[in-house]
């Protein structure tokens, strides 16, 4: 009986330390989640600039058979490379599984694979697919991180080792919704950034922008200056998948350890429940029997 | 009336400057080249290297990356992907980061990927020492 209680006593104070921790992971996930939101927001002038840049190009007819813009040629057949964007730790809900569940889609004979984040590296080494390179994800991860890894999916391209670039990434809907989902980031099918529903608010749109298109002098000349571009086009592009990627890692987890706060706290309150029920039982008893003593002796 | 260049310097961190300017000077491709307002149209590729921003008859200087610039008749805007004025840069930091790079790149330990990438990093920092340098020390010019 009474070892009964201290065994339930226990178990309320391991569920409450363990409460503690996911409160203070979801707290740290909630202002790491700002700050990956901030970093997406911060990026959105550049994207803009961008694709001003890109925009004299956007109206010109290049020949994607050959051509002499090797980032825009597409080729057939051919080998795949897809860059996972993974987590590197795990506690943030379905997000992981529900990206690797997606690896599946495509031919291990045919695929090669590019890790950020540790997690996505161990599903493919348990799967057995063939991985190239790894790297690792960083607090704040800089755009001269992502170039790193876009310029060596770049030179398997360029290099004619695969014909395709794919990132596979989960994609941030909002706090709650995270969809995994893949883009074809080379070749180059279109000029627009992309901007998703992170850097989303009322700057301007895409017409006033064009309204004025001033005749441009580009040096050294266009196709250079095209060939240049569009490299840092597709840096661009990762880095802010990779932002992205990391927004919906941090609102996973934030969600999931509100979630194991909660359940903790209903656990404790239970726990508590029964722990009171039984000190009562154990009272009454005792009552009882003191009483039951004392009619005897009467 | 004193025209002025509305200029504006991007990077994918952030905005790195935004002001109305009398003149800059520019590591374009093809040479260094000043901006002075009404400027014909014009698209660069920028160099690694030091931007000269003339304000008031005063002259900062930022270190910049590799990029692009966009040149209007009354905007300069550039894009690339590394920008710090000249009084944030931390002198001890970049030559602690030169050496480590020159040291990667002797030993070849990662992969050749790597190699390339460190060398556009050593090429950065080296582009941060020299406006740094050029302004304190005055064995520089």
């Amino acid at each position: 009986m009474a070892a009964n209680t201290r065994d339930i006593r226990r178990r309320i104070k391991s569920v409450k330390n363990t409460a503690q921790i996911t409160k203070a992971m979801q707290m740290v996930a909630a202002s790491k989640m700002r700050k990956a939101q901030m970093a997406a927001l911060a990026s959105r002038p550049y994207a803009q600039e961008l694709s001003r840049l890109l925009l004299p190009f956007a109206s010109m007819e290049f020949d994607h058979e050959s051509g002499g813009q090797p980032l825009l040629q597409n080729r057939k057949g051919g080998r795949d490379l897809v860059l996972l964007v993974s987590t590197d730790k795990g506690l943030c809900g379905a997000l992981n599984t529900n990206l690797l569940r997606e690896v599946s889609h495509f031919d291990p004979e045919t695929t090669d694979f590019v890790c950020v984040g540790k997690k996505g590296l161990q599903f493919l080494a348990r799967a057995k697919r063939t991985v190239l390179a790894e790297f690792h994800l960083k607090d704040n991860f800089s755009f001269f991180d992502a170039q790193a890894v876009a310029k060596f999916c770049l030179d398997r391209f360029l290099e004619g080792h695969v014909n395709r670039v794919t990132v596979l990434y989960s994609h941030y809907v909002n706090t709650l919704t995270q969809n995994p989902s893949q883009r074809v980031v080379v070749p180059v099918q279109s000029f627009d950034v992309g901007h998703a529903e992170l850097g989303r608010d009322d700057a301007p749109s895409d017409t006033a922008v064009k309204a004025e298109v001033p005749e441009y002098i580009l040096e050294p000349n266009q196709m250079d200056f095209l060939n240049s571009l569009l490299p840092h086009f597709v840096f661009y592009k990762i880095f802010h998948i990779i932002l992205e990627s990391r927004a919906s890692e941090h609102s996973a987890r934030m969600v999931a350890m509100k979630n194991a706060t909660d359940n903790a706290k209903q656990i404790i309150k239970d726990l508590t429940l029964e722990y009171n029920k039984i000190r009562q039982a154990s009272i009454t008893t005792e009552i009882l029997e003191i009483a039951t003593a004392q009619m005897i002796l009467s | 009336m004193a025209a002025t260049l509305k200029l504006e310097i991007f990077t994918p961190e952030a905005v790195a400057y935004r002001d109305d300017v009398e003149m800059v000077l520019l590591p374009a491709e093809l040479g260094e080249m000043g901006v002075y307002p009404m400027h014909v149209p014009l698209m660069t590729r920028i160099n690694p290297g030091e931007l000269a921003v003339t304000k008031n008859g005063e002259v900062v200087y930022l270190a910049i990356g590799e990029g692009f610039a966009e040149i209007t008749q009354t905007n300069v805007r550039v894009l690339v992907d590394m920008a710090i004025e000249e009084r944030f840069i931390d002198e001890k930091a970049v030559e602690e980061a030169i050496e480590r790079a020159q040291k990667d790149i002797r030993e070849a330990l990662q992969g050749s990927q790597e190699v390339a990438a460190t060398q556009v990093a050593l090429m950065k920092s080296m582009a941060q020492l020299k406006v740094r340098r050029r302004r304190y020390t005055p064995s520089a010019k």
